[in-house]
């Protein structure tokens, strides 16, 4: 599409601009959105060129960012709403869970909620507290959600604008510590939203992740072919629906899963992918499918995050246990 | 014994048009020129809501209904700010708002589906411009103030045309006055200039909780602080809540800003029909406010003022005994949901995954009734 390889926080940027160039009733509504173009000036410029009903900064109060976007929606409006810190969703929780989730099914279908909500998410970049959380489980607990996560600057591009296109409400998980990483291309053309793609093929071990884990993936692959190993890395992109057709598919091949996120293990995605694995490819399997994980535990102090966070040896370590067992 | 904090205003300073005896009262901020045919229309609204409502609770009490939260008492205030609305502005209601429902000209049996499990809500809002009811407390008050939000950017405020102008009035009651959802939806709607009226329902109980649980002043007080105008109208005279809304309204779709209303009135019945009042209230509270029926004062004016005779309450009852039995029909064939259908609208596209659960359910379901 680009010939100008750019950061995933320019390709959101680009995508929020699409999106809003193509259908007018698009508003972006969220705390410092405005002039200062977000805390990670993901809508920079947007204000300037869209205008403040469109580029709204709102009051401090999530519940209200929210809130307010149902009320848009029954207006007929496609709001964008950005969450600052993934540790601030909560106080929005209630209208996004029994609100944004349930409105269309509590209309009989007659009203569509097409709310996109992004959420700046996951750690790694040494901050306070409350500002690396993995808040990704909850939504995909909820009836009426769809929760994607994009892990380099071409599905960020793409996704973000199908995820506001999409008439139903989509959690959009940004791991703000690849926004500013290393500039790529933009693709032609969208991977469909709701399908994983396999981004590096391999004949060992099938391990899985999404957003911020993709990158330490593509290393584990790198590191474990120096050894022999072919690691087949797919990245998810969507968690809520889950592409399992995809990991399957692998599975059958490699006979071994690794499953990785940054969200504490119990209960989470990983564990959803396993009994799913189980039920459909059960005879495919050589070993259990093992789980590399934030642990059970509050996001810890910044100092002790990469020794938490899943990363290159906690993934070799888990791919050189399924090969064992 | 725990100790009252008795801080609430206990002589309410209230717009008030007509007695609870059925004298006209002027105020020179409201005033109301009004036709006496229009004061009957109020009157048939009145008892007509309230018929729904007594039909409602002897359907739960029959094992028709699950639940039912009665409005008795608080007819004139929902029929008062529900007759001021025009037809393009939009009502957000909590679950209680069964008379602006009325006004809506939404069908009693379309709020039943609801109550009676048939479904969780099921109409389109923009059909009659009334949203589905809103049982999570103040929630609605935040998707009026995102509504309005939406009126503004339509270019619907301030015109001065009057079949474009669009207000937005959000429903409460004094228990939701102390949700962080409606402090946010003041919040916005003052930062925003937004066109939304706040009616707030003080009925006094917040199931078991006096009001004075939620506040040291009265409840309209609170506007103040968020810098728009707050008022306290008698909620028990429909034409003082007819004039107090109205205003607000056409404030609202002038681009003057959010109003709160502050209804003083009383929850004449329990909180819904899984409520028991004894345990909380005292029983000659509830004398006290017989006294300030909506209905009766109306029926006061309407014969001694107005000079109605029986003809015209004949009619009106007849009416609401045709109405009863439309309801009480209409709620037995309210068709149960097919057990699939489960499964609908949860989503726009449905999830293959969700497809492969609606399929297992229904072929297990299919199976166990073979």
């Amino acid at each position: 599409m680009s010939d100008t390889p750019m950061t995933m926080a320019k390709a959101l940027n680009e995508g929020l601009r699409k999106a809003m160039e193509r259908d007018p009733k698009v508003v972006i509504m969220g705390e410092d959105v405005g002039k200062l173009g977000g805390v990670f000036r993901i809508t920079d410029g947007l204000q300037k060129d869209f205008g403040e009903d469109r580029v709204i900064d709102t009051p401090l109060a999530e519940s209200g960012i929210i809130g307010t976007a149902v009320g848009l929606a029954i207006r007929g409006y496609r709001p964008v709403c950005e969450i600052q810190f993934d540790g601030f969703v909560f106080p929005g929780f209630d209208q996004i869970v029994n609100q944004v989730a349930k409105f269309h099914n509590r209309s009989a279908g007659l009203v569509k909620m097409p709310i996109t909500i992004r959420i700046p998410s996951g750690g790694g970049i040494g901050a306070v507290e409350h500002h690396s959380e993995s808040v990704e489980t909850y939504f995909a607990h909820t009836a009426g959600l769809k929760v994607v996560a994009c892990s380099n600057p071409s599905d960020a591009y793409w996704m973000i604008q199908d995820a506001v296109a999409d008439d139903d409400p989509v959690i959009f998980i940004e791991p703000k510590r690849l926004y500013h990483a290393a500039k790529a291309d933009i693709a032609d053309a969208p991977t469909a939203l709701y399908q994983a793609r396999v981004v590096r093929p391999g004949q060992h071990v099938t391990v899985v992740g999404y957003g911020g884990t993709m990158s330490t993936l593509l290393e584990s692959a790198k590191v474990a072919a120096e050894d022999g190993i072919e690691l087949e890395v797919i990245d998810l992109r969507s968690v809520s629906p889950l592409d399992i057709a995809t990991v399957i598919e692998s599975v059958q091949r490699t006979g071994r899963l690794v499953v990785v996120h940054e969200a504490p293990q119990s209960f989470g995605i990983g564990a959803e992918i396993a009994a799913r694995v189980t039920e459909q490819a059960f005879y495919s399997l050589e070993a259990p499918v093992l789980r590399v994980t934030g642990y059970d535990t509050p996001y810890p102090p910044s100092r002790l995050e990469h020794e938490w966070l899943p990363n290159l040896d906690r993934v070799l370590d888990a791919v050189d246990k399924a090969l064992e067992f | 014994m725990s100790e009252h904090v008795h801080a609430v205003h206990p002589e309410p300073d209230m717009v008030q048009l007509l007695t609870p005896e059925g004298q006209r009262v002027d105020n020179p901020d409201y005033p109301l020129d009004i036709s006496d045919d229009e004061i009957a229309g109020f009157y048939r609204d009145l008892v007509l809501v309230r018929r729904i409502d007594t039909e409602a609770i002897a359907l739960q009490r029959q094992g028709e209904l699950g639940l039912w939260a009665s409005l008795l008492g608080q007819e004139a205030a929902q029929i008062g700010a529900g007759r001021a609305l025009r037809q393009h502005d939009m009502a957000f209601p909590t679950y209680r708002e069964h008379g602006v429902a009325w006004c809506r000209n939404v069908d009693p049996l379309t709020l039943l589906g609801l109550f009676r499990g048939t479904n969780l809500g099921g109409f389109d809002p923009r059909e009659h411009n009334f949203n589905l009811y809103t049982i999570v407390i103040g929630a609605q008050t935040l998707h009026a103030a995102g509504y309005a939000m939406g009126v503004i950017r339509d270019g619907a405020v301030g015109t001065g045309d009057p079949t474009r102008d669009t207000a937005v009035l959000a429903f409460f009651g004094d228990g939701a006055s102390s949700q962080g959802d409606v402090n946010e939806s003041f919040v916005w709607a003052a930062a925003g200039n937004l066109p939304v009226v706040f009616f707030c329902q003080n009925n006094q109980w917040a199931i078991s909780e006096p009001v004075e649980r939620q506040s040291r002043v009265p409840l309209y007080r609170r506007a103040s602080g968020f810098g728009f105008p707050g008022v306290r109208v008698d909620g028990n005279d429909v034409l003082a809540s007819y004039a107090v809304t109205r205003r607000a309204l056409d404030d609202a779709r002038n681009a003057q800003g959010p109003t709160l209303i502050e209804a003083y009135t009383y929850r004449m019945n329990p909180h819904t029909t899984n409520d028991d009042p004894r345990r909380y209230q005292l029983g000659s509270e509830r004398e006290t406010w017989k006294l300030k029926d909506p209905i009766e004062r109306v029926r006061a004016y309407l014969t001694r003022e107005a000079k109605l005779g029986p003809d015209f309450f004949d009619d009106v009852e007849q009416e609401a005994r045709k109405l009863a039995e439309h309801i009480r029909s209409g709620c037995r064939e309210l068709p149960d949901p097919t057990p699939e259908s489960v499964f609908d609208d949860v989503y726009v596209t449905m999830p293959d995954e969700l497809r492969e659960q609606r399929t297992d359910f229904t072929e297990f379901v299919a199976e166990v009734s073979a």
